[in-house]
């Protein structure tokens, strides 16, 4: 069988000259690119394509119905000097990003480590547990969670029972943001699943032998669990911080952007731009500072990446 | 020492219920205040059990509003569904093969592509082609939500099949192209049966996105006919048209049912899916 295949190749070795090389990479290319090819008609038509031109629509005044005219800057300039909602909403989705993400990912963490046990019945919290994230994201629970937090709902219910004050919190303010954060980090699932996992990959000896020297279940998390741990941390904050920029539907649904633009996310305000007023050039515009923002935020993490994220092996896919 | 062990198991447990009970409390709310009488809906409201048991607020949010019932948002929120998994299951086998098996030049640099649009925000790129969409005379219809999904719209399908493909030995393919098999015979004999409980996994997070999304056919829709059920209960729970409150309810519930089912039956697929994407990445 092996002699077989040794033959085979040297055959095949023989057999290819400079020209067929070259001919045989040719092919390889073509069927490579016809597999890719989905994806690359995607790539081109519907990504690259339309993002060059929302950079041309964004340095325009184009409103679907008209032709565009350009106008240079004035889309930037005015974001920047006469917008006071634009820098609302970015306040507001800094301060809900910053807000959620931590908490939603120690959250994740603690529960994570919780489960981390052959304990019976860990599989069926698991599940438990995941349940809302499963939900979390869709109209239905949108729409409960305003009920649940409004004047009348459950949660009032709960807190007057207690003797805690009560108020209409998604019309509140000062606390429909807190609102919003609080669903979000309710949906924890899916980064304490992925912490679950890593925590299983950490070899037991590592704490055998630190328990041995006398090291503190403290000083093992912050020694053994936490550097064994954060490529996972990395991957969990890059897509969750990604995901708390593009946040919608929660503001949308819950609190339409208010009261007093309150809970106002870029995203809210950019579909706003675009939908509601068909300002298509500045929504563009709006857009493209997303992608910056989002671009310096990634940027930013994984440049300190290298002071904090520890590779057991380099190398690997 | 057998006491003490004894207790901390209890402590554990019992802290593990009270959690448990908290975060699963909004959803056990829903599905009560789903049964409860009109009146009982807000007053004791954080109370889970109703007095009597009231079916018939399925029945009367199953009438939907106007003429069209739930039944209508539904078939169409099926049908979308149903393309977009079929759609995704096709683009992301296709090209993770051609990624993960294929020596083609250029394939590092548009790998790397493929990975940079997985973080981009979709906000970015949604009004352009809205504006795309617009022109092609697709506003209106389902074409914006389906076809997408066949030229590979969500590229974190694509990696997480790379990611399991290449953990499938290559001696395979190397034995299958000695014996004479093609490439498509390869792809389609030998790495598309072995990718099975990944195909499970796109197809059960394509379903999740697909059935849950609101953006994009909030965006794309305005034929009230045409609405998917998120929209279809968003419309349905506008503080302006709420005229009841209890059928609101049932057809929240009745919503993430099938959500709930899918999660029950492929649990595995779908915990399998979450870590692929971040411990082996």
């Amino acid at each position: 069988m092996s002699s077989n295949m040794e033959t085979a190749e040297l055959n095949k070795q023989r057999s290819r000259s400079k020209e067929g090389k070259l001919r045989s990479q040719l092919r390889i290319d073509l069927v490579g690119f016809a597999f890719i090819s989905p994806w690359l008609i995607g790539f081109l038509g519907f990504i690259v394509g339309p993002m060059l031109a929302s950079l041309y629509f964004s340095f325009t005044d184009y409103d679907l119905l008209s032709d565009p005219n350009w106008i240079g800057l004035s889309n930037y300039m005015n974001m920047f000097t006469n917008d006071d909602r634009f820098w609302k909403a970015i306040r507001v989705t800094l301060v809900f990003v910053f807000g959620s993400v931590p908490l939603k990912l120690a959250f994740a963490l603690f529960v994570a480590m919780l489960f981390n046990t052959s304990r019976k019945g860990v599989g069926l919290y698991r599940t438990l547990f995941y349940v809302p994230s499963i939900l979390g994201g869709s109209v239905a629970i949108a729409v409960v969670w305003k009920q649940l937090f409004g004047r009348q709902g459950a949660v009032n219910d709960i807190f007057e029972f207690l003797g805690l004050p009560t108020m209409s919190w998604v019309t509140s303010p000062d606390f429909a943001l807190s609102t919003l954060i609080l669903l979000v980090v309710w949906q924890f699932g899916s980064p304490m699943l992925i912490f679950l996992a890593g925590l299983k990959a950490i070899p037991k000896e590592l704490y055998e032998a630190a328990s041995v020297d006398g090291a503190s279940p403290i000083l093992q998390f912050l020694k053994i669990t936490i550097p064994m741990l954060s490529p996972v941390i990395f991957f969990n904050l890059v897509m969750q911080t990604i995901q708390g920029f593009m946040a919608f539907t929660q503001s949308f649904l819950i609190t339409e952007g208010g009261p007093l633009d309150s809970t106002l996310f870029y995203a809210v305000y950019l579909y706003e731009k675009a939908f509601a007023h068909f300002d298509m050039g500045y929504a563009s515009a709006l857009a493209w500072i997303l992608l910056l923002i989002c671009g310096i935020f990634t940027a930013f993490i994984f440049r300190t990446a290298k002071t904090w994220v520890y590779y057991e092996s380099e190398g690997g896919n | 020492m057998n006491k003490s062990k004894k207790r901390r198991t209890f402590i554990y447990h019992f802290s593990i219920w009270v959690i448990g009970l908290l975060m699963i409390y909004p959803i056990l709310w829903t599905i009560a205040s789903s049964l409860k009488p009109e009146n009982e809906i807000f007053r004791n409201s954080a109370s889970l059990i109703p007095s009597i048991i009231k079916w018939g607020n399925y029945a009367q949010g199953w009438q939907g509003f106007g003429n069209l019932s739930f039944a209508t948002f539904f078939i169409n929120s099926t049908f979308v569904t149903t393309m977009v998994v079929v759609g995704t299951l096709f683009s992301s086998t296709l090209v993770a093969f051609g990624f993960a098996r294929i020596k083609f030049r250029f394939r590092t640099p548009l790998f790397v592509c493929m990975i940079i649009t997985l973080m981009l925000p979709q906000q970015v790129t949604l009004i352009p082609q809205y504006i795309l969409f617009h022109n092609l005379g697709w506003v209106n219809t389902y074409l914006p939500l389906i076809v997408p999904a066949f030229i590979g719209g969500i590229p974190f399908f694509i990696f997480l099949m790379v990611q399991f493909i290449r953990g499938i030995p290559r001696e395979l393919d190397e034995a299958a192209y000695m014996d004479g098999c093609s490439t498509f015979g390869i792809f389609y004999r030998i790495i598309l049966p072995l990718t099975t409980p990944a195909l499970a996994t796109v197809a059960i997070f394509s379903f999740y996105w697909t059935w849950d999304d609101f953006m994009t056919p909030l965006v794309y829709l305005n034929d009230t006919s045409l609405y998917t059920v998120a929209l279809g209960l968003q419309m349905f729970s506008d503080p302006s048209s709420v005229s009841a409150w209890g059928p609101m309810f049932a057809m929240s519930v009745a919503s993430i049912i099938p959500q709930l089912l899918v999660f029950l039956f492929f649990q595995k697929y779908l915990v399998e899916g979450i870590t692929a994407g971040g411990v082996k990445g």
